[in-house]
């Protein structure tokens, strides 16, 4: 067995891979979903842009899904305070993502333009609401959240849903939703031909320079704006957790602590920065397989540098800040994470393996011609 | 102190929604491999008419799996956002399934079934039959990791309490998936959900031959879910058996319960057919018994006795006076004040920490409980006895009457007779909703069956809760109802919509009635 601190820091990696995952797989779906009322203009288009993902999006949210039980399985302090404490924000994510499995299937089955209207707004509220929200929620981290364990370990949250909703996470919102759209746009691109791929293209021109511009006036926030945190006491990385036993300080300019210490750090908002640029670029010069690519890396780079600025908080308290969860003491115990290790090392290949040949039996550009060959069957 | 009113809204909130949860994943785990079937015989075949088949029935697949996928966030949602306490007592186990179903099921599950519907033109026969195969497979695997997860709230075996991390902690991974209690749940729950996916094709093939439609479609369609309807039947009502033997094992308060008794018997017990409980009264009336049977079904023999409420009850109460100073030993030592002798006895009573946390309902200081709340809480250990006694009795009633559906339409089909008995036909379409409402009832004696405990035995649910208050509830309460009688209306009227119009939908010009119909353009 790996001994518990090196499993600690291997599931902060292994969450991030499926947060990445998500971004990268069930995101562009989504981005797919916030584009379609606008890029689509009349129910050809619209069906074309939904076959785009018809029989990917279902496979895609299964990172999202696993996301979740892995943080439920990683670290049950953060899920247990977390989705308790932002009820109302994951109630409002878990009904607007209700849309999408009926938004897709159930579109197509009626020939009535009302109802299939409806539904595409669905599908765009299935796919706007979720990254906004995650980048809320990433906001209201770097900010320190108000919550408390009582002795017994019971969360406790003590701010309102209101508050959460505040300038800096709202910004945050811009960058998790513009990110998504963006990468969105370039799958369309890749899909599509004619005026929907121009569209897309236009699309993704606007939502990437939105993303590299609020990313960067987000990092200017946080550099001087926001207060990070720092452990005072000493930390046992070894240890069994247990968050209230340990000290915790409010400091400005504390985010970057982990860039000042490790220089080379700077090449994870570094890749956020090349790889938008590039994937702009690319979008810009019809490129769109690298653009995808570049939005994807765009991705690891954001994702990445609120993972490194907060590390090794997960769940910041500022209310009490010793209740901060950390990677070190919101973990599940050594077993349990050695166990999920071996099923995530042993499934995640294969899942991206057998993804991969989906992808390959399905590629080709979406028509008006498939769409009509396949009337009765395509979404 | 969360208050009880909390406790009992995130209940209903959670029975809500796994009840509404569980009216689609029947339906896929059983039509999945008929599915299947449909198409094994279609590549052996090659006749059409059986890809037909599959495209028809997997339509219909599709109007419940999308329904399926969309109550299923929610299941993994709710530990977080309402158990909150229950998520950190007991993360370190019960996520440990929820993470690997998405990993190894859901991720096999949702990939093909895309491919399933939109793969068609662009897969070899065979290459497609792999892909409903693994469709099937994944839909049942997840049934194997969240059963695994339930068994061990039933039978929470391969872990220990921690007092540093204060939440109990996996020990075995292999008791874990091994436990006895998940393996006979899931034979129990897959083959429901096969019986269900036979009567639900069963009736509806029955209704075209009623109506004269589709004869040819119908009466292949009605052939393979009767053999397999037949088989599952019967594996259903075994190993619910073996359920039931699990039970006696693992958690004698459901089955004194569920059986209304009250008072121990001389072994081996007799099993009651029928009576009326009493729950205010502690008492049966009108009993119809039947000697010896109980013992029988339950402890394989006939000398081991089967305990009555009234020695659960006692034994509860000395568990829960052990208990109390399990509490109290581990509020000093997370108070950092206990010394090496306390330590040690508190590994020995540490057990029975669960029993004294069901004090916590009567005081939040569990040294001060008086006997009376002793004696309380010791009654709060056994589950209100007349609803389990009649959901059970009213779910192995259904499941006897499907196995006897199946059995004549598997012996009418045999001699292929069953075109012309309408009586048979006009049976198989009336119970098309019977086996979700067989499922339910073995849900709720699954779970109110172990009430009080979240975890049996380990943490009580008056304490598993998020601190959450009663507006909040009544509010996403709402919304649940809210979007899902919503969603459940529309799934229902395609769902009518396309079985009415059977293979027609398909848009072949092979079946008739297709002119009526043209759904894009």
């Amino acid at each position: 067995m790996l001994d518990y601190e090196t499993l600690k820091l291997i599931w902060w990696l292994l969450i991030g891979v499926l947060l990445l995952g998500f971004a990268v797989m069930d995101g562009h779906d989504m981005g797919v979903g916030v584009l379609l009322p606008f890029v689509g203009k009349n129910d050809m288009e619209r069906r074309i842009i939904i076959n785009t993902v018809g029989p990917h999006w279902d496979g895609n949210q299964v990172w999202f899904i696993t996301a979740g039980g892995a943080i439920f399985a990683a670290w049950p302090l953060a899920y247990a305070a977390a989705f308790s404490g932002f009820y109302w924000a994951m109630l409002a994510v878990l009904w607007a993502l209700f849309f999408r499995p009926v938004g897709f299937d159930y579109r197509s089955k009626v020939n009535n333009p009302t109802w299939r209207s409806a539904w595409d707004w669905g599908l765009f509220i299935g796919g706007a609401v979720p990254p906004l929200i995650f980048g809320v929620a990433f906001g209201n981290l770097l900010q320190g959240v108000p919550f408390h364990f009582e002795d017994n370990l019971m969360p406790v949250y003590t701010g309102s849903f209101w508050g959460l909703l505040n300038p800096f996470a709202l910004l945050a919102g811009g960058v998790s939703l513009a990110m998504l759209t963006f990468h969105g746009a370039n799958y369309l691109m890749i899909r599509t031909e004619g005026e929907i791929q121009e569209r897309a293209r236009k699309a993704a021109l606007i939502f990437g320079s939105v993303m590299l511009l609020a990313f960067a006036l987000a990092g200017v926030w946080v550099s001087l704006g926001i207060k990070g945190y720092v452990i005072t006491s000493v930390v046992d990385p070894g240890a069994l957790p247990n968050p209230l036993d340990k000290t915790v300080a409010i400091e400005a300019g504390a985010w970057l602590g982990n860039f000042a210490r490790q220089p080379l750090l700077w090449a994870v908002p570094g890749a956020a920065f090349v790889g938008g640029l590039a994937a702009l670029l690319f979008a810009w010069t019809r490129k769109p397989v690298l653009a995808f690519i570049g939005s994807a890396v765009a991705e690891l780079g954001i994702i990445g540098t609120a993972g490194v600025a907060l590390f090794p908080f997960i769940m910041p308290s500022s209310s009490d800040p010793r209740s901060s969860l950390t990677v070190w003491d919101s973990a599940a115990s050594q077993m349990g994470l050695s166990v999920m290790f071996w099923a995530a090392l042993i499934f995640t290949p294969i899942v991206i393996a057998y993804t991969s040949w989906a992808y390959k039996m399905m590629a080709g550009k979406i028509t008006a011609a498939y769409i009509e060959a396949n009337d009765r069957s395509a979404y | 102190m969360i208050s009880e009113t909390v406790v009992d809204l995130s209940r209903l909130q959670f029975a809500a929604t796994a009840f509404y949860h569980f009216l689609f994943v029947p339906l896929t785990l059983g039509l999945s491999f008929l599915l299947a079937i449909m198409e094994t015989v279609y590549v052996m075949t090659g006749k059409e008419i059986y890809r037909d088949m599959v495209k028809f029935w997997g339509k219909l697949f599709g109007i419940n799996f999308a329904l399926g996928v969309t109550t299923g966030i929610t299941m993994e949602f709710q530990f977080g956002t309402n158990w909150a306490y229950y998520s950190h007592y007991v993360g370190d186990i019960f996520g440990a399934p929820l993470a690997i179903e998405g990993l190894m099921a859901f991720f096999l599950e949702s990939t093909f079934i895309g491919l399933f519907f939109f793969g068609w033109d662009k897969l070899s026969r065979r290459q497609h039959l792999l892909v409903t195969y693994l469709t099937a497979i994944g839909s049942n695997l997840s049934a194997v990791w969240i059963l695994i997860a339930n068994g061990w709230m039933q039978n929470p075996v391969g872990s220990e309490f921690s007092y540093v991390t204060m939440r109990m902690e996996m020990t075995s991974f292999r008791d874990l998936v091994f436990n006895p209690a998940a393996q006979a749940k899931f034979v129990h729950t897959v083959s429901a959900g096969y019986v269900t996916g036979a009567i639900f094709v069963l009736g509806i093939s029955s209704w075209y031959l009623l109506k004269g439609r589709h004869i040819e479609f119908a009466k292949r369609s009605f052939r393979i879910a009767a053999a397999f309807g037949f088989a599952s039947a019967l594996s259903v009502i075994v190993l619910g058996d073996e359920s039931g033997y699990a039970v006696t094992e693992h958690q004698q308060t459901k089955l004194a319960a569920m059986e209304g008794m009250w008072k121990t018997e001389e072994a081996p017990a007799s099993f009651t057919l029928f009576a009326i409980p009493d729950d205010a009264r502690r008492a049966n009336s009108a009993e119809i018994k039947i000697p010896y049977a109980l013992g029988l079904i339950a402890t394989r023999s006939t000398d081991k006795v089967v305990p009555g409420i009234d020695r659960l009850e006692a034994r509860a109460a000395e568990r829960i006076r052990q208990g109390m100073e399990a509490v109290q030993l581990l509020e000093l030592m997370r108070a950092g004040k206990a010394g090496e002798d306390q330590k040690v006895r508190f590994e020995q009573v540490k057990d029975d920490l669960g029993y004294g946390l069901l004090l916590k309902k009567y005081t939040k200081d569990v040294s001060q409980a008086t006997p009376d709340m002793i004696a309380q809480a010791a009654r709060d250990s056994i589950p209100p006895v007349a609803p389990l006694f009649w959901t059970f009795r009213l779910m192995v009633l259904l499941g006897f009457s499907f196995a006897a559906l199946l059995a004549l339409s598997f012996w009418y089909s045999a001699k292929n007779t069953f075109q012309e008995k309408r009586w048979l036909l006009r049976w198989a379409v009336c119970f098309i909703p019977l086996p979700w409402i067989a499922s339910a009832m073995g849900w709720f004696v699954a779970e109110f069956g172990r009430q009080p405990w979240t975890i049996y035995g380990v943490l009580p649910t008056q304490l598993s809760t998020s601190a959450l208050s009663a507006g909040s509830l009544y509010g996403s309460l709402a919304g649940f109802l809210f979007f899902y009688t919503g969603l459940l209306a529309v799934e229902m009227y395609l769902m009518f919509k396309y079985a009415r119009l059977g293979p027609a939908s398909l848009g072949t010009g092979r079946y008739e009635g297709e002119a009526s119909f043209q759904p894009a353009h």
